[in-house]
C-alpha cells in the first residue's frame, strides 16, 4: 500500500467557500493485493457532520485518513476545496514520556495561536483548567477534550474525529458529543466523524455511512432508522444492538451481489434470510469486478 | 594562566554541547539513539573515504553518514528485517568496513585513537572556525523548523494532516544530525558522539516543562560536563574524550537525587 507521510494534494474544488469541502468518488486503497475499502463514495458539506459507523476493521479509519490526505487510494477520485483548513483527533496518540508537552504547549503544536484564543479553546472543551499539565498525566477523557480543544483552536473548515470518546466515561461521552455538536454549530465547520455511538450518530449526524470494506448502507439517520431492520439491531440497547450489528455484517456478496451468509462463522444465529441487509440508500454494486468481501474471507472469490 | 591549548580546546567542547543537546533532544524524544550511533559509527568509514578523495574529513564524515543515513530509511521502508537489527547491522558493519579501509592506508600516519575516542587537545583555530560556523548553521536550521520536526516527533499524521510535511522535517533532522556527528567526531571521538547527544538531554529532562527549555537545559548541562571534563582530564591526567562523556554522567547521575521542591516529579 503506498503510503505517504506527506499530505497529498488532491484535485481541487472550485468555490472553496460555500460549497462542498471534500468529495470522494469510488475510492479504494489496497493492501497486499486485498481491498481494505472498496467502491467508497463520500461527500463532506460545510456545516454538516457525517459519521462512518462499522465493524472493527471495516475501513472506517483507512478511508478516514484517505479524507485526510495520509492515504493514497489505488482507486477512484478525489476532490477537496481549496486552501481547506484540516483539523484532525486522532483515535489514538501516544506522546513519550521523555518529551515534556504541557497541555498549553500541545495547544501550538502544528501552529502558533495568542493565549486568548488558547485559553478559550481550552475552556469551550472544558479543560481549561488543566494549560499547565503535563499531557502525561491527564486522564483519558480530559487528553480527548485536550485534542478536540487543540482542533478547535484552529478553526477548521474540516473536522475529522476518529472515535473521539474512546477512553471516556458515560457521563464525559455526552458531554463530548454536546460539545461535537456545538463545534459545528459555532464554526459551520464539516465533521467527520467515526463513532461508535449509535445514540449521537442518530441524534446528530446529519449523514451516515455503513462501512464493510465497501459501503454497505449510507443515508440519513431518519432514513436509516425508519428500517424496521435497523431498528431491531439498534433500537432498544445501543451497547447490545452494536454487538448484533457486528454480527449482521457477517455476510459476503457473490459474484452477482447476492448475500452469501457465512454460515461457518455462526451457524446458530443467521438472520437475513431475503438477503435485504442495510437495503437502505444503496449506492453500491457487487459487479463480478468487485466483489465485496468481509475481513478473512479468501482473496480472489 | 590558562594556555591556549586548553583555551581552543574548551571553546571548541563547548560549541560542540551547545549544538549536539539540543539535536540530541530530539533524539531522545524520536527514540533514536540507536540511529545516531549508526550514523556516528559510519564516520570512521567517512574519515578514511575522505583520506582516500583527498577531501576534507568533516566534509567526508558528513556525506557517509548521510548515505548511512538514507540505506537505513530504505531498507527499512523495503521491509522483512526489524529496525534495531538493521540498525545494528549499519551499525557495526560500517564501523568495521571504516576499520578494515583504515588498515589498507598503512602508509600513512593515522591517528585511530582520535578518530574514535577524540583529540580535543588537538584543537587548532580552523577546527573552531568550522565548530562555531558550522554549529551556528546547524542550530539555525533547528530553530527554523524547530514546530513542525516537534509536531512530525508527537503526531506525523496530525502534523502532515494540518499541512506539514514530517517526511521533510525527518529528512532535514538527519542532514543536521550528520553535521553534529561531522563536527563532533574531533571532540569525543565516533564512539562516543552518541552520548554526547543523549546523556546532556535525559539529564535535563525532569527539570524542564516544556521541550523548549529541555534543549536550553540540556545545552547547558553538555557545556558544564565539557568544562568539567577537560578539567578533570587535566587534572587527572586522563584521555580528554571519555572523560567529557564521564562528567555529563556524572551531572545526569547528580540530577536523579531529588532535590526538595526543585526536580519536577514527571510520573
Amino acid at each position: 500500500m503506498p503510503r505517504t507521510a506527506r499530505a497529498i494534494a488532491p484535485d481541487t474544488l472550485p468555490g472553496a467557500s460555500g460549497g462542498v469541502l471534500f468529495r470522494a468518488t469510488g475510492i479504494g486503497v489496497k493492501r497486499g493485493g486485498d481491498w481494505l475499502v472498496k467502491g467508497v463514495d463520500l461527500t463532506i458539506n460545510p456545516g454538516e457532520i457525517v459519521t462512518l459507523i462499522g465493524p472493527n476493521g471495516s475501513g472506517k479509519s483507512t478511508t478516514a485518513k484517505v479524507v485526510l490526505g495520509l492515504l493514497r487510494p489505488d482507486a477512484g477520485r478525489i476532490e477537496r476545496a481549496a486552501s481547506l483548513r484540516v483539523g484532525y483527533v486522532p483515535q489514538r496518540l501516544t506522546i513519550d514520556d521523555t518529551l515534556p508537552f504541557t497541555v498549553k504547549r500541545l495547544m501550538t503544536m502544528t501552529g502558533p495561536a495568542d493565549d486568548d484564543a488558547i485559553a478559550r479553546a481550552l475552556g469551550r472543551a472544558g479543560v481549561g483548567h488543566l494549560a499547565d499539565a503535563a499531557v502525561q498525566r491527564l486522564s483519558g477523557g480530559e487528553f480527548q477534550r485536550a485534542l478536540m480543544a487543540r482542533a478547535i483552536l484552529r478553526r477548521p473548515d474540516l473536522l475529522v474525529l476518529d472515535e473521539p470518546v474512546q477512553g471516556v466515561d458515560f457521563a464525559g461521552e455526552v458531554a463530548l458529543y454536546e460539545l461535537i455538536r456545538d463545534i459545528r454549530d459555532e464554526l459551520g465547520c464539516g465533521i467527520l466523524l467515526i463513532s461508535h455511538d449509535l445514540h449521537f450518530v442518530m441524534a446528530e449526524t446529519d449523514r451516515v455511512l455503513c462501512l464493510n470494506h465497501h459501503v454497505c448502507c449510507a443515508g440519513t439517520p431518519q432514513s436509516v432508522a425508519a428500517d424496521p431492520e435497523y431498528r431491531r439491531l439498534f433500537g432498544p440497547r445501543a451497547v447490545e444492538a452494536l454487538a448484533v450489528y457486528q454480527h449482521h455484517h457477517d455476510h459476503a456478496h457473490g459474484p452477482d451481489g447476492e448475500v452469501i451468509p457465512l454460515a461457518s462463522r455462526d451457524p446458530a444465529a443467521h438472520s437475513h434470510g431475503d438477503g435485504a441487509v442495510c437495503r437502505l440508500d444503496h449506492d453500491h454494486d457487487h459487479g463480478p469486478s468487485h466483489p465485496a468481501k468481509p475481513a478473512g474471507a479468501a482473496d480472489g472469490q | 594562566m590558562v594556555s591556549d591549548f586548553l583555551l581552543r580546546a574548551a571553546l571548541a567542547g563547548i560549541g560542540v554541547a551547545l549544538v549536539a543537546a539540543p539535536l540530541g533532544c530530539f533524539v531522545v524524544w524520536r527514540r533514536m539513539a540507536y540511529f545516531g550511533d549508526t550514523m556516528a559509527h559510519s564516520a570512521l568509514l567517512g574519515a578514511a573515504a575522505a583520506i582516500a578523495f583527498d577531501i576534507d574529513a568533516t566534509l567526508g564524515v558528513f556525506i557517509v553518514s548521510v548515505l548511512v543515513a538514507l540505506a537505513l530509511l530504505a531498507l527499512e521502508r523495503r521491509g522483512g528485517l526489524a529496525t534495531d537489527t538493521l540498525l545494528g547491522l549499519l551499525s557495526h558493519s560500517a564501523l568495521a568496513v571504516g576499520l578494515v579501509v583504515m588498515g589498507f592506508m598503512t602508509g600513512l600516519r593515522l591517528d585511530l585513537f582520535g578518530y574514535l575516542f577524540g583529540d580535543i587537545l588537538a584543537v587548532g583555530t580552523n577546527d573552531l572556525i568550522l565548530i562555531w560556523g558550522g554549529g551556528a548553521v546547524i542550530l539555525a536550521v533547528l530553530l527554523r523548523i524547530w514546530r513542525p520536526l516537534l509536531a512530525a516527533t508527537v503526531a506525523p499524521d496530525v502534523a502532515a494532516a494540518e499541512g506539514m510535511n514530517p517526511a521533510r522535517q525527518r529528512l532535514i533532522f538527519m542532514l543536521l544530525l550528520a553535521g553534529v556527528i561531522a563536527i563532533a567526531m574531533k571532540i569525543v571521538g565516533i564512539l562516543l558522539i552518541t552520548a554526547l547527544l543523549i546523556i546532556p538531554a535525559a539529564a535535563a529532562r525532569r527539570m524542564a516543562h516544556t521541550p523548549e527549555t529541555m534543549a536550553i537545559i540540556a545545552a547547558g548541562i553538555g557545556a558544564l560536563a565539557v568544562a568539567g571534563g577537560l578539567g578533570a582530564a587535566v587534572v587527572a591526567d586522563t584521555p580528554a574524550g571519555p572523560t567529557i562523556v564521564v562528567a555529563a554522567l556524572a551531572l545526569f547521575l547528580i540530577g536523579l537525587i531529588p532535590w526538595h521542591g526543585k526536580a519536577v516529579d514527571h510520573g
